[in-house]
């Protein structure tokens, strides 16, 4: 019987062999596929405009004539400060108020905790769209049309946010929290000292989300400015178009910087991000 | 003044001595609440009254806003163009869910079983998911460009297929939009897909071998069952965000946005439209009341129906 199953596993094995290198190719290929675009974004932000109808993948001779251009254009530099200030403001508060919240939800025994929670959860189902027109009175109303306070204030807490760490902080044993208490810190220091420190791989994927989530935003920031000068990143590049005739090869620079900085936080991060979209995907 | 100085420094610590550990924890807990209620009261629950009142008014930022009942409605589903738009959204919704996730699933699927280089495959269908659909929008717009610039249609000539107008024409533009919709997406989905196959025990494979079930019986009897969890999860996900599709659209038809002739508008350029381009706030309000309505059927539809089939 074992004898049977063992010839049968290796003629299976010397079976599949050929099936998985051609599976392996067809997933590479695809995979290749999947990134002919950004391939083509570098490679024409590579080319001077002579060049851009050369269809060939490598330049003929590459330059960096188009960065230097499109960066010494001083409203980019300006988009691109923006836009980070913007998503690493956005990403400490979120932090740091979606894990209070989410702290204060998992640890503490109060009444009105359940209806806290429900009430925050439920605002999951009201899509931004349905908020943008209220936040635009509110806006022009309080002055913040124009400014960065006036992209950011709508993001600065979330309940998807606020659940993710609801349920990590759940997992914190109390005896930690408890020792700190008999140790006579206050809460504040607790959650800050003690139980923030347990449950970093969610922070970080909170973190990760966020700064991402707003560095591509684009629906509320095209709504919520109008000068140029307070762009974020995407509205900028978008408002190529704007201009008058089209010159492909600094719109692929254009586009290649906005792209740029995401690609690097990747491949920094590589572990850290794909860890965190399986934790956020699977608890939320 | 010596006295008063005593009592100011003892009193409150005389009043938090009596208050029991229990007392102090609540106070402590409503006190970490206070900033985040008043913004979840102020920025997401206020506001969305405020949107379905202002549904029912004929605000256009001029003149303060009116009362006129459920006129905009009425003007709404009146409208030839909404119902093509309304058409064009769940266009999006009924080809880009069932295309994403069947692609995603068949990727994972195999991606999770490779074990040679990985993380760098991975990361190819992943890399999409970063990018931002401004940025994306210009390189896809410039792939369905005619023959001297467009990359695909000199594809297409090479092997001697005939030019395509994709962005161009009204049958073709819908799709043409859809897939970099599709392309940024399938990264995180193949991701979520594969934790979701790493989560089921390789005790019910190898239980399954032994009764001498094949890879096709594995795959329907085993994997899909158990994988139910995180398919409702993208389901549900992927769905909402091509109802909501909005950036791709806009950023690959920036000329006329939602054209050729309203043939890619999906309902949030609609709204965005009617309250930003026309100031029709009251009418671009009813239209968000709508897509809420949507979006809250289709989540609801899809949990029970999915929950049933057990």
């Amino acid at each position: 019987m074992t004898a049977i199953t063992t010839t049968e596993l290796a003629a299976n094995r010397r079976d599949i062999r050929p099936g998985r290198i051609i599976v392996w190719s067809l997933l590479f290929i695809g995979g290749l596929i999947m990134i002919t675009p950004l391939l083509y974004m570098f490679s024409t932000s590579l080319k001077t405009s002579a060049q851009v109808y050369d269809l060939r993948l490598v330049p003929a001779a590459p330059t960096l004539d188009n960065y230097i251009k499109v960066l010494g254009d001083g409203r980019f530099m300006q988009w691109f400060f923006n836009s980070t200030f913007i998503a690493l403001t956005v990403t400490a508060s979120n932090v740091f108020f979606d894990s209070l919240v989410g702290y204060t939800l998992a640890k503490f025994q109060f009444r009105g905790r359940y209806f806290i929670f429900l009430a925050i959860l439920s605002t999951l189902m009201i899509p931004t769209e349905m908020l943008v027109i209220p936040w635009y009175l509110m806006s022009s109303q309080l002055g913040w049309l124009n400014s960065y306070w006036g992209i950011m204030f709508p993001g600065m807490m979330t309940a998807f946010g606020t659940f993710l760490m609801k349920q990590f902080f759940e997992g914190v044993p109390n005896d930690f929290l408890e020792a700190a208490r008999v140790d006579g810190l206050n809460e504040f220091t607790i959650w800050w000292k003690i139980a923030m420190p347990m449950v970093v791989p969610a922070i970080s994927a909170l973190a990760i989300f966020t700064f991402l989530g707003n560095w591509t935003a684009f629906f509320w920031p095209l709504i919520v400015t109008t000068s140029k000068e307070l762009y974020t990143l995407p509205v900028g590049i978008s408002s190529f178009s704007a201009e008058s005739s089209i010159q492909w090869e600094l719109i692929m620079t254009g586009a290649a910087i906005g792209t740029i900085p995401t690609l690097l936080v990747f491949l920094l991060l590589q572990r850290y991000i794909v860890r965190g979209v399986m934790l956020a995907g699977l608890k939320g | 003044m010596p006295s008063a100085n005593a009592t100011s420094q003892t009193n409150p610590a005389r009043f938090s001595d009596r208050l029991s550990i229990g007392t102090k924890r609540v106070i402590w807990a409503w006190t970490f609440l206070t900033l985040p209620i008043l913004f979840y009261a102020g920025i997401r629950f206020y506001p969305t009254f405020q949107a379905f009142w202002l549904s029912l008014t004929n605000w256009d930022l001029l003149r303060p806003a009116q009362f006129i009942g459920l006129a905009n409605y009425q003007k709404m589903f009146a409208d030839p163009i909404f119902w093509k738009v309304f058409n064009n959204t769940f266009l999006y919704l009924i080809i880009g869910t069932p295309v994403s996730l069947v692609t995603s699933f068949v990727i994972a699927f195999y991606l999770d079983r490779v074990r040679f280089m990985h993380s760098f495959i991975r990361a190819l269908y992943f890399l999409p998911f970063l990018t931002t659909a401004a940025a994306m929008g210009w390189v896809w717009r410039w792939f369905y460009q005619p023959v001297p610039i467009g990359v695909i249609n000199g594809f297409l000539s090479t092997i001697g297929i005939a030019q395509q107008p994709f962005l161009r024409s009204v049958d073709q533009a819908l799709i043409s939009v859809l897939v970099p919709a599709i392309w940024a997406g399938l990264g995180f989905q193949v991701i979520i897909f594969m934790a979701g196959l790493r989560a089921i025990p390789g005790t019910f494979y190898e239980a399954a071998r032994i009764d001498g079930l094949g890879e096709w019986a594995i795959l329907r009897k085993i994997t899909i069952p158990l994988l139910k969890p995180t398919t409702v999860f993208l389901v549900v996900f992927s769905s909402i965000g091509f109802l909501r599709i909005f950036d791709q659209v806009y950023n690959m038809t920036t000329n006329d946005p939602g054209g050729p002739l309203n043939s890619t508008k999906p309902l949030v350029l609609m709204i965005y439209q009617t309250a930003f381009s026309s100031y029709q706030m009251g009418y671009a309000a009813a239209q968000t009341v709508v897509l809420f309505t949507i979006l809250l059927v289709v989540s609801l539809l899809q949990l029970y129906v999915l929950r049933e089939k057990k």
